[in-house]
């Protein structure tokens, strides 16, 4: 897979080299990388058939013959594009401007925001079995221990994921002012990335698990998504390498942190050996305790560069772009990146207090956990004072709006979770929901926010669209999500800080004072608002949906894709 | 056992103190640095300095 993107540039650069004067042009070749992709897929087409034969079961089967369809069919698209496709590859200039490669990033776009309704959907679906567990009708597929992490890695890997893809690919093509690097290796990571997504979620509802959380996928789905990474790597470093700009802009130091670690934690975390290739099971090479420390290793920096530094980069571009100010300090933003870096990747300890753990292991995560306090606040800080001179666009422009209480939910919640990782804290906190209220915190209100934010900024520039198709409507959305949020996070406290006191609460005899089930019971009122809280939230996801779709289908372009907004209805500053 | 997780411990205390204070010595120099504020100004600007 690697050659596929040097391949696919020496493609563009021999094409180059046929200028228009020679005689030439009616005479197409094909790529090292068309031919040899397509070469490659034929072969994982019949392997993937000979292992469906021979599946040791049912599900795995399925997966099987699935990789075997996608790869006929992405021969079938190879080829079908190599004898559609003129002579020459797309140049990477026209008239001395970048020829920008936005295909891939409305895929991703699009895509992010099927998921993320999908991922928002199942979400409410677990939350009402948690309030009422009749809902999970006593069937395997739609039990809430397969739907859990269906949720999760819808929302996270799914929609988070393409999220990142699109504005990654949008955002180092336009600071270096130079073309996705490769001809058919964006694509390949956006529709392999995909694939993906549909071999982890099929996979849980058929009962295939590796049960590490967040890595939940098994051996040969991790294989897969190591290729698409490695190309996700070298596509983007590609893309730097073109670059016109001198100085490699701050928000793609964060999307290389981001890429560079997420592959370095998947390899650790999944060193799993298959007991054959006609299974999905495997087993991984660490046990007992190391087993458990590389998985919250994994597990925390997935928060700390999935969910962070992948979105900072968001914040650093499309902040400064949409409001139309420069970066607040630039300096502090390098500060930022190398203190945010060096600090997440020892905090994930902080997952196991009080647990088999070595003492100074768990005080090592919860120390590097309070250290983060101060690059957190400092990012958010210079993501909120980015807007200074330009506070009138919070009143006037939803989508800012947006943006802006992303950044305070995520000072918020990067204030929380140093919070809740001292160990005092933590044995109150673990276990209980008032986990799940501050991922959640972070996640609804950060991630999700700025999300939209960057899907709000990127429909109208990618579809060259004037404007949204309703602002109006990004307020309704705005509003409506809040209020879910609100309900959300406030009932998730609750319900853990009680959660928590009645497992803790002793008699004057020493006994506990109440039965595991008398603290469930307890749960339920406040399962009940969380799950109206995530009906909420969802009912924002359609709204935008619905405004994303209107925004496309709107007649007539225009000329030019600035990037810019209108200036239209700004008062003096 | 104890031995070995003693002297690990005393290197990574003072060693690895060392390293993290000397790097993020190293990022102030090259982010606060006089002769870089030109150059930290205009990429401030780059989202909005596009063609």
């Amino acid at each position: 897979m690697t050659e596929l993107n040097s391949s696919a540039g020496q493609g563009i650069s021999g094409s180059g080299a046929t200028e228009p004067g020679v005689d030439q042009s009616g005479r197409k070749r094909m790529t090292f990388g068309e031919g040899g992709l397509a070469f490659i897929f034929g072969v994982l087409a019949l392997a993937c058939i000979t292992v469906a034969a021979k599946a040791q079961d049912s599900a795995y089967a399925f997966h099987a013959y699935l990789s075997a369809f996608a790869s006929l069919a992405t021969v079938f698209v190879i080829l079908n594009r190599y004898i559609d496709r003129p002579a020459q590859l797309p140049a990477l200039e026209i008239d001395g401007k970048p020829n920008y490669n936005f295909g891939p990033v409305k895929f991703a776009t699009l895509a992010a925001v099927f998921w993320g309704i999908a991922g928002f959907l199942i979400g409410v679906i677990i939350a009402f079995q948690l309030a009422f567990p009749v809902l999970n009708f006593d069937l395997p597929w739609i039990a809430f221990g397969r739907l859990r992490p269906l949720h999760t890695s819808a929302v996270v890997f799914a929609f988070g994921g393409n999220v990142l893809l699109g504005t990654s690919f949008y955002v180092v093509q336009r600071t270096s002012r130079a073309r996705l690097a490769g001809y058919l290796a964006p694509w390949f990571v956006v529709l392999g990335y995909n694939f993906f997504i549909l071999l982890a979620g099929t996979g849980y509802l058929l009962g295939i698990t590796q049960s590490k959380e967040y890595a939940e996928p098994e051996w040969y789905a991790d294989l897969w998504l190591t290729v698409v990474w490695v190309t996700y790597l070298l596509v983007f470093l590609g893309t730097l390498w073109r670059r016109k700009e001198p100085h490699i802009y701050v928000a793609n130091w964060f999307y290389l942190a981001f890429i560079v670690t997420i592959a370095m934690l998947h390899l650790g975390n999944n060193a799993s050996v298959p007991i054959s290739v006609f299974s999905p099971k495997s087993y991984i090479v660490w046990s007992g305790v190391q087993d458990a420390m590389v998985q919250w290793w994994y597990g925390h920096n997935a928060v700390g560069f999935f969910l962070t530094a992948g979105f900072l980069a968001i914040m650093y571009y499309f902040i400064p772009k949409r409001a139309e100010r420069p970066v607040y300090s630039y300096r502090l933003s390098i500060v930022h990146f190398w203190a945010i870096i060096f600090l997440y990747i020892w905090a994930g300890p902080h997952h196991l207090h009080y647990t088999a753990l070595p003492d100074w292991a768990q005080t090592l995560g919860m120390t590097f956990s309070i250290m983060l306090w101060m690059p957190s606040w400092g990012g958010m800080i210079n993501g909120l004072m980015t807007l200074s001179g330009a506070w009138d666009k919070l009143r006037t422009d939803p989508v800012i709006r947006m943006m802006v209480v992303s950044v305070a939910f995520y000072g918020m919640s990067t204030f929380e979770g140093p919070l809740m990782s001292v160990k005092a804290v933590n044995s109150l906190s673990h276990y209980t929901d008032w986990t799940i209220g501050h991922v959640h915190s972070g996640a609804l209100g950060w991630v999700a926010y700025i999300s939209f934010g960057a899907i709000y900024c990127l429909v109208p520039w990618l579809w060259q669209k004037r404007e949204l198709y309703s602002l109006r409507l990004v307020n309704w959305h705005f509003w409506i999500s809040t209020i879910g949020i609100v309900f959300y996070i406030s009932s998730m406290w609750v319900a853990g800080i009680l959660q928590g006191l009645m497992w803790r609460a002793y008699t004057s005899l020493g006994f506990l004072e109440y039965s595991f089930i008398e603290t469930v019971e307890a749960m339920h009122p406040f399962y009940i608002i969380r799950a109206l809280g995530g009906v909420l939230f969802l009912i924002g996801g359609l709204i935008m949906a619905f405004n994303v779709y209107m925004t496309i289908r709107q007649p007539g372009t225009v000329a030019a894709d600035t990037g810019a907004r209108t200036p239209s209805l700004v008062p003096a500053e | 056992m104890n031995e070995t997780y003693r002297a690990v411990a005393e290197f990574a205390q003072t060693w690895g103190l060392i390293y993290f204070v000397g790097l993020f010595v190293c990022v102030l120099i090259y982010a606060l640095s006089p002769s870089r504020k030109r150059q930290f100004e205009d990429a401030a600007r780059m989202p909005l300095s596009e063609d």
